[in-house]
């Protein structure tokens, strides 16, 4: 997991990236996801791999997590998307790696985010008539009984 | 035969579609495969999940580490020491806990062992779900059980192990254990060859895996597959190698790749790696270092604030876990990347324009566990 090295490379073509102080991981404003998916992919040392998707819930903000990996460099990158709670959307990287789709899905099923022009977003684990996000700090449910 | 039907145009044809599952013995689970058919051949399939779905990363949000160690056996359950380690290993990670190296070591013979029975398990099931009745499942079963045996006397439990700890491990190796394993080796490797002389030079097993559902290199990186199915596309990559962890750098062995991506290659692979295995093992029980692998702190672990994301090799590919803390015992959230998962995603790129057999045939070589994708 060397993110720092790369960071500098980011911050020359995206001026706009921070760098999160306790895990190391580069924050990108969600305006600039897409173009800066599109260079990790080409750029080298070139992430051909989406290994993980994921999201965590800040309660006044959602993070989308991505993890990509360069099998050839042998290196992984941690990229996070901050999303305010009342804007939970973000475009989808599902026609840059196809592993995004199911990754997306997940996200939007547990936490409610809506992937835009994601090809079929629907929940994946959850059944389609399920309500609310299980996932969220704010989840109840009539069935969940509070531990003593 | 078909198209001379078609172009006949005595008989009309439509497609349609199938449900195959989620009560089908060659699911592995509970999956559900939307196929739409044309004849015989599937055009493609829609995958329904979620019918194991448990909520484990809501339910780990109100227990501590040590408390959840039991919930990752249940993910992929044919490798629940993996699935251990990989857990303890992120745990470790965030906070910042360094293992002795006798605990390192048998973590890893512990996980080799594993590994050799989730491969059987994933062989036996695949002969088993393209025809081969029983015969190859009762062989691969006979040589898991000895390892089982192992773990039931390590640990008690022949399934569920909860054997890992954060820091170490729960038990030590006993001298008669050390033996079993040793024996273990050597009975084995004998009967690896069993398998290449029962499956590996059958014509019926070669005519119906070889380029069967062949999955290209880039395909597979491009659908995040990990494991023996991205190996057996041609892609040296093994997390043992690549990025070692539980002092993996120390032993000799080699990464077994396929050519084409095929079935065959899938099955191949497992088999060439049980073989690596048993050399790990055996290179690791020899040198096992001195000292007490047992955790003697306490089993309540404070949390610092930050994440640590860990990925280990199990039996089907990268297993990762995605640890966030806050300041309290208990994760602020905790993310599973299962391998099952990703492996399974491809599935609809590999069914289109096979037979129906061969979808089946397809499934049992990704190997998939459905308790880990659906978790």
């Amino acid at each position: 997991m060397q993110s720092v090295n790369f960071f500098e490379v980011i911050r020359a073509k995206f001026p706009e990236a921070l760098q999160e102080e306790s895990t190391q991981a580069i924050i990108i404003p969600k305006e600039k996801l897409l173009t800066l998916a599109r260079f990790l992919k080409t750029h080298e040392p070139e992430f051909d791999s989406l290994h993980c998707l994921t999201a965590i819930d800040r309660k006044e903000r959602i993070e989308v997590v991505y993890i990509f990996c360069s099998l050839k460099a042998k290196a992984s990158l941690t990229l996070k998307v901050y999303l305010n709670i009342n804007d939970l959307k973000v475009e989808s990287l599902a026609g840059i790696w196809k592993a995004a789709d199911w990754f997306e899905r997940e996200v939007y099923d547990l936490f409610g985010v809506t992937f835009l022009n994601h090809p079929n977003l629907k929940r994946i684990l959850n059944p389609d008539d399920w309500q609310g996000y299980p996932l969220r700090k704010d989840f109840t449910h009539p069935n969940i009984v509070k531990k003593p | 035969m078909e198209t001379a039907l078609k172009e006949s145009k005595c008989i009309t044809t439509e497609e349609f579609l199938i449900n195959m599952g989620p009560q089908h013995p060659s699911t592995h689970g509970v999956l559900y495969l939307e196929l739409k058919l044309d004849g015989e051949v599937a055009l493609g399939c829609t995958v329904h999940l979620g019918y194991l779905h448990r909520g484990m990363e809501k339910i780990a949000e109100s227990r501590t580490l040590t408390q959840f160690i039991p919930f990752t056996d249940r993910l992929d359950y044919i490798a629940s020491m993996n699935n251990n380690l990989a857990f303890v290993l992120a745990a470790e990670k965030l906070l910042g806990l360094e293992v002795n190296a006798r605990a390192k070591y048998i973590r890893v013979v512990i996980a080799e062992l594993n590994r050799i029975a989730s491969h059987l398990l994933g062989i036996g099931c695949f002969a088993q779900d393209l025809g081969a009745f029983a015969t190859p499942l009762f062989y691969c079963f006979r040589d898991r059980e000895k390892i089982v045996d192992i773990f039931n006397e390590l640990c008690g439990n022949r399934l569920t192990y909860n054997y890992m700890r954060i820091g170490g491990v729960q038990f030590d190796f006993t001298k008669e254990i050390e033996i079993k394993i040793k024996e273990f080796i050597k009975y084995m490797s004998n009967k690896v060859n069993d398998y290449e002389w029962l499956l590996s030079g059958n014509v019926i097993f070669l005519a119906r895996t070889k380029n069967v559902g062949v999955l290209l290199k880039e395909v597979a990186i491009n659908y995040g597959v990990t494991g023996p199915n991205l190996r057996a596309s041609g892609v040296k990559w093994d997390l043992r190698k690549d990025e070692p962890y539980s002092g993996y750098e120390n032993f000799q062995f080699d990464i077994p790749t396929g050519i084409n991506g095929d079935s065959w290659d899938r099955y191949k692979v497992k088999l060439e790696e049980i073989k690596e295995s048993l050399k790990i093992i055996e290179q690791a029980i020899g040198a096992l270092p001195e000292g007490d692998p047992t955790v003697k702190a306490g089993r309540q672990h404070k949390l610092p604030v930050g994440e640590a994301y860990m990925r280990s090799e199990n039996p089907r590919g990268e297993l990762g876990f995605y640890i966030a803390g806050d300041g309290s015992f208990n994760p602020y959230r905790l993310k599973i990347r299962p391998p099952s998962f990703s492996n399974l995603s491809v599935i609809a790129e590999l069914v289109k324009g096979c037979k129906i057999a061969d979808v089946v045939c397809i499934l049992g070589s990704l190997d998939i566990v459905m308790g880990e994708i659906d978790r």
